[in-house]
């Protein structure tokens, strides 16, 4: 993945997270969870790129070093500013703070991610507050305005209301109005939708695609549902014990996967008719944890396809295998 | 009159809980039987009583909630009544429960092979130590696990691996039904595929009846053979697999099979149902669905459908079912 053009706005490259485990008071850790994996990925002005795959393949971990919520170990993530380049990977201090203003975050559970103290209008105030951006009634104003974008209308009916007084549904109304406040370039929702209801999912979903266009805002969306990724993403990203398997445009990983382990995610997705059979694809075992992984490929252990140079070569790399279909596999 | 071919059969139930704020009734005049050998699958959102019928059909229910009427018979006994002990011989034998968080269902100081055997002392004890042993065996088998990891604790366990002891468990005292609820939510797509496969070929293998409970419609399509849709403490609507999916009769079925998105197919547009589910402290009078339907009248407003046939086995409770008017 060496493509670059103007319309890139986030370009990772070699992203590592290593955890250290067994660590003893006197003694240096030896052994490390590689939870992202020298990680390549670039993300295009204006798209939604979708970051799926199993619990404990890391994603989670991937969107909290995009927005810097964690320092990565090594490798750099490169975002293309008003100001020209920037790598956000060790960024400190007051560059740290204008950064945050363009990097916001949408988390997962909508009960655990606002504080129970503050009211509506706190909580969607307060980054405005912190970056000191307006005045008092500029920012009434402005949270008043976004509360009816985003659904909760009449907004002074909610801007006293504190989170225990919203349903779940409103609660994650109020977590978008929060990241979208301040007029970020780049949103990374972490499974924004998977706590809601369906009946309530759909319309959180649609007014998140809806604020994309209006506002111009690019998103990272991570999910374990394909089916869900499939409506919310122009790309999808299949991870895979810290490293990036599989990405190209929805349909096309949807209906022609390449990687054994995209086709057995995508066989395993129960769908909603009692008509349909189903391609069954049987894959060993289940996820392990990236444990100082063996030089080879990562789903080697697990792959029905694998042969001796999946297992004496090392773990192998993203490759363009036509129209911007990148697999890492040794056999494609 | 009770059907001796229904292992369940489920008349006019309502449970309430009491909060501070007054009675809550999360079920409310549900009808329902289940065939021997048959599977039901029952879906809802959170909060529309699914939960809450499991556990009443095993009378475990926590100190502030009544069964307010109706009658639950299992095979032909009416077990309502019945006090928790005389429950006891039921429990197991003839109904068990599998719960969606397995680790919070098994005591994490004994092993896997010493919890079923307990269940199998208590609820089988015409059974020798060796013929319990050799069961333990045979379930481990039944449910895809090795006997070799028999003697391990819970927290050895992966989530899909306790998930199949907790299964195994419920199946040790052969019950008629089995009721699972939500038993693969918390489990990653591929450990819940390979899950759902062994479940359907234990039910049929079997041949018991089972009602699986879960919020997922596409997980209820895979193992169901009828499906029941709950909304907000009611049943709206009941008929088999295919006709709930392809022909859904109540607006909310048909805005819930919409909204929900799948990975083959047409990339359709998602339906939204405005709205969002009541409070069930005070409900609304009517079809508690008129506010949220796009088909609403004025008797939806006032009177509150009764649930019946509409079409040979296809159960629905709405005045404009199809969303004629």
């Amino acid at each position: 993945m060496t493509q670059h053009n103007n319309n890139t706005l986030v370009d990772v490259k070699y992203l590592s997270k290593l955890y250290p485990v067994g660590q003893g008071v006197f003694r240096r850790a030896d052994t490390f969870v590689h939870a992202v994996s020298k990680l390549n990925l670039q993300i295009k002005r204006g798209e939604s790129v979708g970051l799926v795959g199993e619990s404990g393949c890391g994603k989670t971990t991937t969107g909290k070093l995009l927005t810097r919520l964690i320092e990565p170990t090594e490798g750099s993530i490169e975002m293309h500013t008003d100001e020209g380049l920037v790598d956000i990977a060790h960024l400190r201090g007051k560059e740290m703070k204008t950064f945050r203003r363009r990097v916001q975050m949408i988390f997962q559970d909508p009960y655990e991610s606002m504080n129970p103290r503050l009211t509506v209008y706190d909580t969607v105030a307060e980054p405005l507050d912190v970056q000191g951006i307006g005045t008092i009634p500029e920012r009434e104003a402005n949270v008043t305005d976004l509360l009816e974008t985003v659904g909760l209308t009449p907004a002074s009916s909610f801007l006293f209301r504190y989170p225990h007084e919203l349903s779940g549904g409103q609660r994650q109304r109020v977590a978008i109005a929060r990241a979208l406040i301040i007029n970020p370039d780049f949103v990374v929702a972490d499974e924004p939708t998977s706590m809601l209801d369906v009946s309530v999912r759909t319309g959180v979903m649609n007014l998140m695609q809806n604020l994309a266009d209006r506002f111009g805002v690019t998103y990272l969306y991570i999910t374990h549902d394909l089916a869900v990724a499939r409506y919310m993403c122009d790309r999808i990203a299949v991870m895979y014990l810290g490293k990036i398997i599989e990405i190209c445009a929805t349909e096309e990983l949807l209906h022609y996967p390449k990687h054994p382990y995209t086709k057995a995610l995508i066989s395993a997705v129960p769908v909603p008719d009692p008509t349909y059979t189903r391609e069954s694809i049987k894959i060993k075992g289940g996820i392990s944890k990236p444990i100082n992984p063996e030089p080879r490929c990562r789903f080697f252990d697990r792959c029905p396809m694998a042969t001796k140079v999946c297992e004496s070569n090392d773990h192998p790399p993203l490759e363009d295998k036509g129209s911007e279909h990148y697999v890492a596999c040794h056999l494609v | 009159m009770t059907n001796t071919d229904n292992v369940l059969e489920v008349k006019d139930l309502t449970m309430h809980y009491m909060t501070r704020k007054g009675p809550v009734y999360a079920v409310d005049g549900v009808n329902f039987h289940v065939g021997r050998g048959e599977a039901i699958g029952l879906v809802g959102e959170s909060g529309c009583g699914k939960t809450s019928i499991a556990i009443s059909l095993l009378k475990l229910l926590p100190d502030n909630a009544r069964i307010h009427k109706g009658e639950i018979r299992l095979n032909g006994i009416d077990v309502v009544p019945l006090t928790n002990k005389e429950m006891n011989k039921h429990r197991w034998k003839v109904i068990s429960m599998v719960f969606q968080a397995a680790m919070n269902s098994m005591n994490p100081v004994y092993t896997i092979e010493e919890q079923i055997l307990e269940a199998m002392r208590q609820h089988t004890p015409h059974l020798t130590e060796k013929e319990m042993n050799e069961k333990v065996d045979f379930l481990f088998d039944l449910v895809g696990l090795d006997p070799a990891f028999k003697d391990q604790y819970p927290h050895q366990y992966s989530g899909g691996m306790r998930q199949r002891a907790v299964i195994a468990m419920a199946l040790s005292c052969d019950p008629d039904i089995i009721i699972a609820d939500e038993p693969t939510t918390a489990l990653d797509v591929i450990v819940q595929d390979q899950l759902l496969k062994q479940i359907r070929e234990i039910q049929e293998q079997l041949d018991m009846a089972m009602i699986y409970i879960s919020h997922d419609i596409a997980v209820i399509a895979e193992v169901s053979q009828r499906v029941g849709v709950m909304y907000a403490g009611k049943l709206v609507e009941m008929a088999s697999s295919e006709a709930i999916f392809h022909q859904p009769i109540h607006p909310y079925t048909m805005g819930l099979m919409s909204s929900f998105p799948s990975i083959v197919g047409e990339k359709n547009e998602l339906v939204i149902i405005p709205g969002e589910p009541p409070d069930l402290l005070s409900p609304p009078p009517g079809c508690r669905f008129h506010p949220r339907c796009p088909y609403a009248s004025e008797i939806c407003h006032e009177q509150e459908p009764e649930f019946k046939t509409h079409d040979g086995n296809h159960l629905a409770a709405c005045w404009h079912p199809g969303g004629e008017r």
